[in-house]
């Protein structure tokens, strides 16, 4: 699992290094290495989840059957969702990057709860295996949302996934709980709440969502599951039930899980605005303070994904309002990070592209989703691919861009080699261009009329499917260039040193990569993180024992 | 003006009276979206080339936003997204607030056809005939899973679920045939449910109506489709209430019995035991004979058993257009009041 690997840029062997052999890594408690792992499996599953989107992509190339039928379709979409939701963007950067840099962001050795960190990626595996192997093995075709009663009455095997996505929600929780206690209870001498890197922040705003939220999915679930097995009527209007219920029961947590997704995202393009500026934040608490509105006021949201189905007018209008308070702080967050930029040094590297790319996406999912969230233009564009091009904007594209900004930002970090910089931007530009010219068209689609969900549909829209699918294709080429150079910087790219980027957060003060118990000696940060006002006063510090 | 800005947006015909509104609205937002959208951009190209690194070393690192700055970040926004959620929020009310002259058709999805079925006898399959320049209600409900009602030139969507009417309403600007498609998942042939609303000019509409009137073959469609089920919906409403017995506990001459009267029943503001008040409307009358106990009138012993399974969508249909049929005879109101469900001014 770590092939030869640059000399670590401290003294000591590096985690990679520490122990050896398969056997190492499954049984470690190591964040570190427990976040690769992660990793390696969210690839994985991006892998899945992306060839299921192409599948769908050339089957809507022309109306009628193009490659496949319609129950093969309504299966292929539910594949794609469910993985890529459930499978992929919940997890993703919590789990990866957050599990890797949390501690050593605080002074750290290791989270609160090593053992049940590890718990928790094998409970993933477990869940995401059981999702899986219900997906294919049951042919399920009800769409990543479960919607009842359809969810109850299909023909399918519904069960497993039910039951893997359950699983998958105790790995969310326990991650939650985990990060929670680690930043309330490990943080180093000195590092204060107001002095606490802004990834921290954001992962911790992430926990709450995580720890609140999901019980209320696994209760659906199994509120879908009794309905199955046990005929319970819950959603059942035939015996009493309401399949409104599980809108409401499902929507309270998946509203927030849109947070979920984006809010660690928004953390990363922190850190690294500041660190590609060479600027603090233009303002810390704007940034700490939208991160907690957003942790709450998300939770007050849902019933806007309800406007046409039957809900009272008074309750649209009170989730109308709601859903503009809580996009005011993404607002917040992206007028901060441009402040950032104002007068600062900007070094145009790869993490920076994508920063840009996560900006544009933000600022256009995040308008479009103010738009849906205008109870009378809903009338026109709920469930229509409006809808469906505004979440892959927000909650796909700016986390994925977030994702392949820390990927490409800490790479050294985890590795401790760099990869070539000017592939990396040329094609963070030919995957922010493929993302656009994938689900620019989707929006007009959206405005022409065309529902989600569609495996076969009127001539009219054609043109701009063909569109879609062209993006589609740049984007699917992106990915596999990203794939094949980071591989081969796994092996061959050069040594990064210590601190590539010439960053002030506090995890560059450790090696890259970092030792076992990431310092050598209990660290000491005198100065804020993104403190490119002081340079090098932490390093000094830190190193001068 | 509207006709470009539709043209570049792919946006279908606006062929109802609410097309307009929420077209208005989008073109507000979007230009707005877009001119902010492009102000971030050039701001974020000119610090690109301005501040790019090698040009100089970081100005001011420390810098920090002044707190009327940080307002700003806050306040702007939430004033523009404010406005647009009070115009939506106002148009959207229009749109589910229908008037009371509104010609009504009950709309029953299946997997996956649409059924359409008006007060006084034609039903059809998959075309929905509609006169335009007139109001018309759509009570929707559905025999299975959710489906979901929507005509993109009108602008219009609303889920029909089992178990429960919903309604909207809408008026056709200009004759024609316009797309009506399922918005909401059913299952293998979501994407061909596809239906159409025929508009018709008034008087085309009520020569197509007395010409599906005058079929004396015609049958209702099959969830009508039991014994006694021809002619107009009150008319069996009156059986259906016969043979589930509802007249052991309901009058219809305006004595109160065990249960209240239905003599001008519907849209009567009723008590209730609780100390508020109902107004008995389509919803309330459903939900009456599905979960009679959550709204009991005052004065009344909560007795009524639940309907729940022993009524067809249909029937409840046919039965609150039964009751909807029994108003006592008084005179016409003066002409001066104001209908209370006018359209909102603009």
């Amino acid at each position: 699992m770590a092939p030869s690997h640059a000399e670590p840029s401290g003294a000591g062997p590096s985690y990679l290094d520490a122990e050896r052999g398969l056997w190492s890594w499954l049984t470690t408690r190591d964040h570190k290495r427990i976040g690769v792992m992660f990793l390696a499996v969210l690839l994985l599953m991006f892998l899945l989840g992306g060839v299921f989107a192409l599948a769908l992509r050339v089957e809507l190339l022309t109306p009628g059957e193009t490659v496949m039928g319609r129950l093969a379709y309504n299966r292929a979409f539910t594949v794609h969702g469910v993985v890529m939701v459930w499978l992929f963007l919940i997890p993703s950067i919590p789990t990866a990057f957050g599990n890797f840099l949390l501690p050593l962001m605080i002074g750290a050795r290791d989270v609160a709860f090593p053992r049940l960190n590890l718990a928790s990626f094998y409970l993933y595996v477990l869940g995401a295996v059981m999702t899986l192997w219900g997906v294919f093995q049951g042919g399920v075709d009800t769409g990543w949302t479960f919607y009842t009663p359809y969810s109850t009455v299909t023909g399918r095997e519904v069960m497993p996934v039910l039951l893997g996505v359950f699983v998958v929600g105790f790995s969310t929780i326990l991650t939650g709980i985990n990060f929670i206690t680690t930043v309330h209870t490990l943080r180093a001498p000195g590092v204060t709440w107001m002095k606490v890197p802004l990834f921290v922040w954001a992962l911790y705003g992430t926990s709450i969502i995580q720890v609140l939220a999901t019980p209320v999915l696994g209760m659906v679930l199994m509120l879908v599951a009794l309905e199955r097995v046990a005929g319970a009527g819950l959603f059942d209007p035939s015996r009493g039930g309401d399949p409104l219920l599980f809108q409401h029961l499902f929507w309270f947590y998946s509203h927030p899980a849109v947070y979920i997704m984006v809010l660690p995202g928004m953390g990363v393009i922190s850190e690294t605005v500041c660190a590609f500026s060479r600027k603090r934040p233009f303002s810390y608490r704007v940034i700490v303070w939208s991160t907690v509105g957003i942790s709450f006021v998300g939770f007050l949201t849902w019933g806007h994904h309800m406007f046409v189905s039957g809900q009272s007018t008074f309750g649209a209008g009170a989730f109308s309002v709601l859903s503009m308070l809580v996009a005011i702080f993404t607002a917040m967050k992206i007028f901060t990070w441009l402040g950032t930029m104002y007068r600062g040094s900007l070094w145009v590297s790869t993490p920076f592209t994508y920063v840009l790319g996560f900006i544009f996406l933000l600022f256009f999912g995040g308008m479009s989703g103010v738009a849906v969230a205008v109870t009378s233009a809903d009338l026109h564009w709920h469930d229509t691919y409006f809808v469906v091009a505004h979440f892959h904007f927000i909650m796909v594209g700016a986390s994925l861009m977030a994702f392949l900004a820390a990927l490409h930002y800490w790479f050294p970090k985890m590795c401790g080699r760099m990869y070539p910089e000017g592939m990396g931007i040329g094609t963070a530009v030919l995957i922010i261009f493929g993302f656009i010219a994938t689900f620019l068209p989707q929006f007009l689609l959206g405005n022409q009329g065309m529902p989600r969900r569609y495996a076969d549909y009127p001539e009219a829209f054609q043109p701009l499917h063909v569109a879609s699918t062209a993006g589609a294709s740049l984007l699917g080429f992106g990915f596999l260039i990203v794939a094949v150079y980071l591989g081969w910087s796994l092996r061959h790219g050069r040594a990064a040193g210590r601190n590539p980027w010439g960053s002030e957060g506090y995890e560059w003060l450790s090696d890259s990569p970092p030792p076992e118990f990431n310092f050598h000696a209990p660290p000491r940060f005198p100065r804020p993180p993104h403190d490119y006002a002081n340079p090098g006063v932490n390093t000094e510090v830190e190193h001068a024992a | 003006m509207s006709d470009l800005m539709r043209r570049i947006l792919f946006l279908p015909e606006a062929a109802s009276s609410l097309a307009p509104r929420v077209d208005r609205l989008h073109f507000f937002i979007i230009g707005t979206t877009f001119v902010v959208g492009a102000g971030i951009g050039l701001t974020g190209l000119f610090f690109l080339v301005r501040y790019r690194r090698g040009r100089a070393p970081a100005q001011e690192p420390a810098m920090a936003a002044p707190t009327w700055m940080e307002a700003a970040f806050a306040g702007v926004p939430l004033a523009f997204f404010l406005l647009w959620g009070a115009l939506g929020f106002q148009d959207y009310v229009w749109a589910r607030t229908p008037p009371r002259d509104a010609l009504d058709v009950y709309v029953t999805g299946k997997q996956w056809m649409w059924k359409f079925a008006y007060p006084d006898g034609p039903g059809m399959v998959g075309v929905l005939h509609v006169p335009t320049g007139t109001p018309v209600r759509l009570l929707l409900t559905s025999r299975d899973v959710i489906h979901s009602f929507y005509v993109p030139a009108f602008r219009l969507k609303m889920d029909a679920l089992p178990g429960r009417y919903t309604e909207i309403w809408f008026e056709a600007v200009r004759p024609g045939r316009y797309r009506l498609l399922c918005a909401e998942y059913c299952g293998l042939d979501h994407s061909r449910m596809r239906a159409e609303v025929v508009a018709l000019e008034p008087a085309a509409f009520e020569s197509w109506r007395a010409r599906q009137l005058a079929q004396p073959t015609w049958v209702a469609d099959e969830s009508f489709g039991e014994e006694g089920t021809r002619g107009p919906l009150a008319r069996r409403g009156a059986v259906v209430a016969t043979r589930q017995g509802c007249f052991q506990c309901h009058t219809i001459d305006g004595t109160p019995h065990i249960g209240p009267t239905w003599l001008g029943l519907y849209g009567r503001e009723e008590p209730l035991a609780s100390g508020d008040s109902v107004r008995a409307d389509v919803a309330y009358l459903t939900e009456s004979m599905m979960d009679p106990l959550a709204k009991v009138v005052a004065g009344y012993a909560p007795v009524m058993p639940s309907f729940h399974g022993r009524l067809s969508a249909g029937e409840v249909g046919a039965l609150v257009e039964y009751i909807k049929s029994l108003q006592p005879e008084r005179p016409e109101p003066p002409p001066v009041q104001e209908p209370a469900y006018g359209p909102l001014p603009r």
